[in-house]
């Protein structure tokens, strides 16, 4: 579904990504993990043209992204993006959050669109604050809402940049019960995250990142066991110790 | 000298200065509503990223701020006429003048304004794939003009003050209608010492509610 290839890209002199090349296949969570600066919120932002790239290829479901003839806009309508600071739009309620893409870019009715908010806010636990403004929540249920928002597209696929990096302790476990349940339902994911117990639990590859290269991307299980390069077993180590 | 003073001519000229007032808030209303859409358009020209374009916003606005209002409202009233071919009428040409004069300080405003939305709402707008002039009505320009409020009600009281500018032209608004009164009743003082007294609350608690109104937004 996702096949990148050879793809670099600068910043002025500065190399952001260095020769990334994997591939997400339909109903796969992949999780990238590295250290501070690494790429990896880049590299996700890449797929979905946020970021454009000076070197190789993305495609999306066999659609190229950094074609200039690619109708970007409609591509992105059907990969739904979490950001690591939730990006609710604050001048308009929850629902409306929910509402707005559906109706502006899907074309859907003014009922359409709210049933189906309505029935992604219940699922997220958050039916009750449909009315509310997004700074009147905490965090957590912000991110939940920003998941919604997503998922109201229709998606066939979800990016997550890390999405509780900004959330209190206490908060993140309500937002990764959300991104498990999608997992378990066979969306197909790449989530940016610190979350080891995450990626442990869902994940079906593991990426690791340093200095805008993929230094490894294996399967969960030998990302975990077996040996691996000397800069992902000291990043893990460092991670894993509290 | 204050026991001298007539007021029965102030009273009994109200009809008529209200009369110039309703120029007045007119050309302010409609200089404001015109200035703001033309400057939010020089503001998005000013940012984009096609050179020229940014490059023509940037010398408009540039001009206009280096020109005295008054130098407009002349030129305009003269050149309007030239262009269109026939008279417009002192009215519309100083309207023209107004929105073209305030729609380059509303720019400076409304490019200050979108730059304080965060580059992250633009891209959430784009993830949910909006296209540009989806995102920039739906998203950013609401932000930026709810951010930037206080700023634009504080540039319509100069605004408003300004349109006083237009007795050159023979306009006859609240202060020219007030000046017809006071020369044909020979009551300069009390005449001058009323508009600045209408003036001055008028703009004062204007000033006073958009101070009220920042304090609820900063929270």
């Amino acid at each position: 579904m996702i096949e990148m290839k050879n793809v670099s890209k600068w910043y002025g002199s500065f190399k952001v990504l260095d020769d990334c090349s994997t591939k997400v296949a339909k109903g796969e969570v992949v999780v990238v993990c590295g250290p501070s600066g690494s790429g990896k919120s880049t590299l996700i932002k890449c797929i979905n043209g946020l970021e454009p790239f000076q070197e190789g290829a993305i495609n999306f479901d066999n659609i190229s992204v950094g074609d200039s003839k690619t109708n970007l806009p409609k591509l992105r309508s059907r990969i739904g993006m979490v950001f690591q600071n939730f990006e609710l739009f604050p001048h308009i309620s929850v629902i409306k959050n929910i509402k707005l893409a559906q109706q502006k870019v899907l074309g859907r009715e003014e009922k359409e669109a709210e049933t189906r908010g309505m029935a992604l806010l219940e699922r997220v636990g958050l039916a009750e604050h449909a009315q509310k403004y997004p700074g009147q929540l905490s965090g957590g249920q912000q991110q939940r809402v920003a998941i919604a928002r997503g998922l109201a597209m229709d998606p066939v696929a979800m990016l997550f940049d890390e999405p509780t990096s900004a959330l209190d302790p206490e908060m993140i476990n309500e937002v990764l019960d959300v991104m498990v349940e999608l997992a378990g339902e066979g969306m197909t994911m790449m989530v940016v995250t610190h979350e080891m117990g995450f990626a442990r639990r869902v994940a079906d590859r593991v990426i690791f990142m340093d200095e805008g290269r993929i230094e490894e991307d294996c399967t969960k299980d030998s990302f975990f066991n077996d040996t691996r390069g000397e800069r992902a077993q000291s990043f893990l180590s460092k991670i894993l110790q509290h | 000298m204050f026991g001298e003073f007539d007021y029965q001519v102030v009273i009994d000229s109200i009809p008529f200065l209200w009369k110039g007032m309703q120029l007045t808030f007119l050309l302010t209303f409609l200089a404001i509503i015109g200035g703001l859409f033309l400057g939010t358009l020089l503001a998005l020209s000013r940012l984009s990223h096609i050179k020229v374009l940014s490059f023509l916003a940037g010398s408009y606005v540039n001009f206009f701020r280096s020109m005295p209002l008054i130098l407009v409202i002349f030129w305009f009233y003269f050149l309007v006429p030239m262009i269109v071919g026939r008279p417009v009428g002192g009215f519309y040409s100083v309207l023209v003048a107004f929105t073209l004069f305030e729609a380059a300080y509303y720019c400076e405003i409304m490019r200050a304004g979108i730059q304080s939305v965060k580059v992250g709402q633009l891209q959430a707008g784009q993830a949910l794939g909006l296209t540009y002039s989806q995102n920039m009505k739906n998203i950013v320009l609401p932000q930026a003009f709810r951010n930037m409020l206080p700023i634009l009600l504080t540039q319509a009281v100069i605004l408003f003050q300004d349109t006083s500018l237009v007795y050159v032209v023979g306009l006859h608004d609240f202060l020219v209608n007030a000046e017809i009164v006071a020369t044909r009743e020979n009551r300069l003082i009390e005449m001058f010492l009323t508009v600045a007294v209408v003036y001055f609350v008028l703009c004062l608690s204007f000033s006073l509610s958009i101070r009220k109104l920042q304090r609820r937004f900063s929270v």
